[in-house]
């Protein structure tokens, strides 16, 4: 791999870690207490920091130091989490994804973005004063006069407590101790293996293992200080629980630590005092203990008997394990995929589903019964092979539903309203490449709702509505579309002010009547704005238009449903159909058609053609359904004395019938685009090759239901069917 | 890591050859603390090659299953690679060679 190849690894995988960091922020903010929200962010901070330092990125690695020591401490409890912790730590990310964006434009850091992280840095500091002032030692100590540990002058206590996948992650507590045996004398070391659980759930490939070490500097070795320790343990930063405390450090933080790790007071204190860290009198006064003689006989120059271990150590043990079992499978199941690779491979499925057909068709002709199961079995798996390819494709939009959460919450900030974002069907899938076209749109939309759609706070109450607004986003499926609902609950589309602006700029005529769905519509035409102000969101005019241009470069469509008072809800509508799809194939006037299988509801013999022709509509069990004859509709040659079919379909909600020649089944189409010179041809969405090497005319059902609706027919009396 | 048990009167000898790491780590935690429940056991471990700390780890286990039963758990000979690693740990009051449970419980009677 080259080093350009690796650099495209990093880059990909920093930004996936920002991703990471920006979600769980906002899930810390919802709930402070989520402890595994706090190490995630902890994590990402950590594995960007040491990658970048692989590739000599001292920026982004001497600001991610800081960050990731106050989330340290964070992760200690010395921090308050609160909306300045997170806001904080939001810019944070911020400011390393701008470090990130000028490595990739190969720019060097401008002096502005300098600053910024300066000013990032002195708003973290201030976050947690304890990091960065160094303890009070020996003379300053006495004058504040706090009590000082009473041990060697200038040794270091590190209490380090390996996580249960430090072996499957490959580490070796042994190798990290004799690292920094290398970088400092070790003066003392207890080994603890208090965490072992009772033998039947013990797990030989689990580490229970912790150490509470004194090191001290030493000349030849380099000396010491506490960044030098931290890059000992720098690999396994993730996967155990690191404290550090420098020479010096008060009694106080001793009893800190006693606190923070998992095994009992007593214990640990007699721990620190075999090692040095403290003297039994020191820990007799701090525990309470009144007879400092009684601690000595236990201590001793006996070896300490070992306990069984303490059952809440072995509860918490097992359920840190439960979880990290049920959090491996998750974060192994994923594999990156250059998605250039991914469009080659679906390109070849889809050739293969043609290529399959022809088959098919050979295999008929011949009749032999052996060539047709063979054959059937090899369609059946390419139908699955495409099914796969497909889904290979498919992503949730719950990731871009859930990167509004930062969206909203700042633009609430800035503009000063109280905005809740409710989340539904973030499980809906559709195409990767749809997904990334839609956000530029559903962003507008969203900021939209925000900016004229939630009226400010006092409205609402004043109207009988919650002080906080509403914005909803909903995904899900219908009739092989993806249908996405931007909705809020403000005071929804002022009619009367849309239409008086477009009958102002000449769109309407004066006096028209226009039905509300009309109305709402011209709020897509260019420069159409009637925000009474201009804010820095939106208001200009410029945004609409361009939204709906998406959606119909996508070949969607968008509906609007306003009441006035209760709230206005965005219809995004978009084909679900990708390249390959699961059709129906419909013979008219010597040629042949395809419509999409999730479109047709029915087939429904036609007996009496001649009847049809006078009517343009059927009684389908009562209900009236609007025809159209396909032959007719395109100017075909129409096939006489045949009995005729109505193949039902149905678009949005809309149903209508197909006046057909023959019904010849289903097949699977490879969908290809129309040439340039035929984009415009109504009723047509594009072309497929049949098996036999025909070309098959892909029809677009929502130009011909609107024609089916709109063909002049009507006698007032329905054909029965 | 292959266990080669002999008995010598009372008391069952342990021979441990082969290595104690990660990978066998399942395996010889099993066939371990199965030869090794015994009243009276006593643990060679010179024949140990490689050893790192999930295999002591086993043998910490085994340590203090032997004190919790009360039963007599001694560590005699080890190769140069066990006391490398039990030196580095600091354990040679715990499972260094010579170390025996049975000293242990004489040492807290004396005491109580």
């Amino acid at each position: 791999m080259s080093l350009d190849e690796v650099m495209h690894t990093f880059i990909a995988e920093a930004r996936g870690l920002l991703h990471d960091m920006e979600e769980s922020l906002l899930r810390l903010e919802a709930e402070p207490g989520d402890a595994d929200a706090l190490n995630a962010v902890f994590r990402a901070a950590h594995t960007i920091k040491g990658s970048a330092g692989v590739f000599g990125l001292q920026a982004i690695v001497g600001f991610t130091h800081t960050a990731e020591s106050v989330l340290d401490l964070a992760r200690e409890g010395r921090v308050e989490i609160d909306g300045d912790f997170v806001s904080a730590f939001l810019a944070c990310r911020d400011h390393i994804a701008h470090l990130l964006e000028c490595i990739i434009r190969g720019v060097p850091a401008s002096v502005d973005l300098l600053a910024q992280g300066e000013t990032l840095a002195q708003t973290l500091a201030a976050l947690a004063p304890a990091l960065l002032v160094p303890p009070p030692a020996g003379k300053a100590a006495e004058a504040l006069r706090l009590p000082v540990a009473n041990t060697e002058e200038g040794a270091w206590h590190i209490s380090l407590r390996f996580g249960r996948d430090a072996f499957r992650q490959g580490m070796d507590p042994a190798s990290f101790i004799r690292y920094l045996g290398s970088v400092g004398d070790i003066v003392h070391l207890v080994t603890l293996a208090d965490a072992l659980p009772p033998p039947g759930m013990m797990e030989p490939e689990c580490c229970y293992l912790g150490f509470e070490v004194r090191v001290a500097a030493s000349d030849e070795k380099g000396g010491l200080d506490r960044t030098r320790i931290e890059e000992v343990f720098e690999f396994v930063r993730d996967d155990c629980r690191l404290r550090i405390l420098p020479p010096g450090s008060v009694v106080a933080d001793y009893l800190e630590l006693i606190d923070a790790v998992p095994e009992t007071a007593d214990r640990l204190g007699e721990i620190l005092v075999a090692c040095g860290a403290l003297t039994e009198h020191e820990l007799a006064g701090a525990l309470g203990r009144q007879d400092a003689a009684g601690l000595h006989a236990v201590l001793g120059e006996v070896p300490v008997a070992e306990r069984t271990v303490a059952p809440q150590v072995v509860e918490a043990a097992l359920v840190r394990q439960q979880e990290n079992r049920q959090h491996r499978p998750l974060e192994m199941s994923f594999i990156r995929v250059q998605a250039d690779k991914l469009d080659h491979l679906i390109n070849l499925v889809g050739e293969l589903v043609i290529a399959s057909a022809g088959v098919g068709m050979l295999a008929q002709r011949k009749r032999d019964g052996d060539m047709l199961e063979a054959v059937s079995a090899v369609s059946r798996l390419v139908e699955d092979i495409r099914d796969g390819a497909m889904r290979l494709r498919m992503v949730e939009i719950g990731d871009t539903f859930n990167r509004f959460r930062r969206v909203v919450r700042d633009v609430s900030r800035e503009i000063g309203k109280d905005i809740d974002l409710v989340i539904d069907g973030g499980d809906t899938e559709l195409d990767k490449s749809v997904v990334e076209r839609i956000g530029d749109p559903l962003t507008h939309l969203v900021r939209n709702a925000m900016d004229h759609g939630i009226e400010p706070a006092e409205r609402r109450l004043a109207a009988g509505k919650p002080a906080a607004g509403r914005v909803s986003l909903n995904a899900f499926h219908e009739s092989g579309n993806i249908v996405i609902e931007v909705a809020d609950d403000g005071g929804g589309l002022d009619r009367g002010r849309i239409l008086a602006k477009a009958q102002e700029r000449g769109l309407v005529d004066v006096g028209a009547v226009l039905a509300d769905e009309d109305v709402w519509q011209l709020i897509f035409e260019p420069g159409f704005s009637t925000a009474a102000q201009v804010s820095n969101l939106s208001g200009r005019g410029v945004g609409m238009d361009v939204v709906k241009r998406a959606i119909e470069a996508l070949r969607g469509t968008i509906e609007i449903d306003s009441r006035p008072g209760a709230g206005t809800t965005f219809r995004i509508r978009l084909p679900l159909t990708l390249a390959i799809i699961d059709g129906f194939l419909l013979a008219v006037g010597g040629g042949h058609y395809v419509v999409p299988l999730d479109m047709v509801l029915e087939c429904v013999e036609l007996d009496d053609p001649a009847l049809h022709r006078r009517q343009g509509c059927l009684n389908l069990r009562g209900e009236v359904l609007p025809l159209l004859d396909l032959a007719q509709h395109f100017g075909l040659p129409q096939v006489e004395g045949r009995r005729r079919n109505v193949v039902v379909v149905q678009w949005a909600g809309h149903k209508a019938g197909l006046v057909v020649d023959a019904l010849e089944g289903e097949l699977q189409a490879v969908m290809k685009p129309l040439g340039r010179l035929f984009v415009r041809l109504r009723g047509i969405a594009g072309s497929t090759i049949l098996g036999s090497g025909e070309v098959a005319l892909m029809l677009d059902l929502q130009a011909l239901i609107e024609d089916a609706s709109c063909a002049p027919s009507a006698s007032s009396k329905p054909s029965a069917a | 890591m292959e266990v080669l048990i002999e008995h010598d009167g009372s008391c069952r000898r342990l021979r441990l050859v082969g290595e104690m790491t990660i990978y066998e780590a399942e395996a010889d935690k099993g066939a371990l603390l199965e030869a090794a429940a015994h009243t009276d056991v006593e643990l060679d471990l010179s024949g140990i090659g490689e050893i790192d700390s999930a295999g002591l780890q086993i043998l910490l286990l085994l340590r203090r299953e032997a004190l919790a039963a009360g039963s007599g758990l001694r560590f005699t000979a080890q190769s140069a690679a066990v006391r490398e690693l039990v030196g580095l740990f600091r354990l040679e009051a715990t499972v260094g060679e010579g170390c025996s449970t049975r000293d242990e419980y004489a040492a807290a009677e004396k005491l109580s």
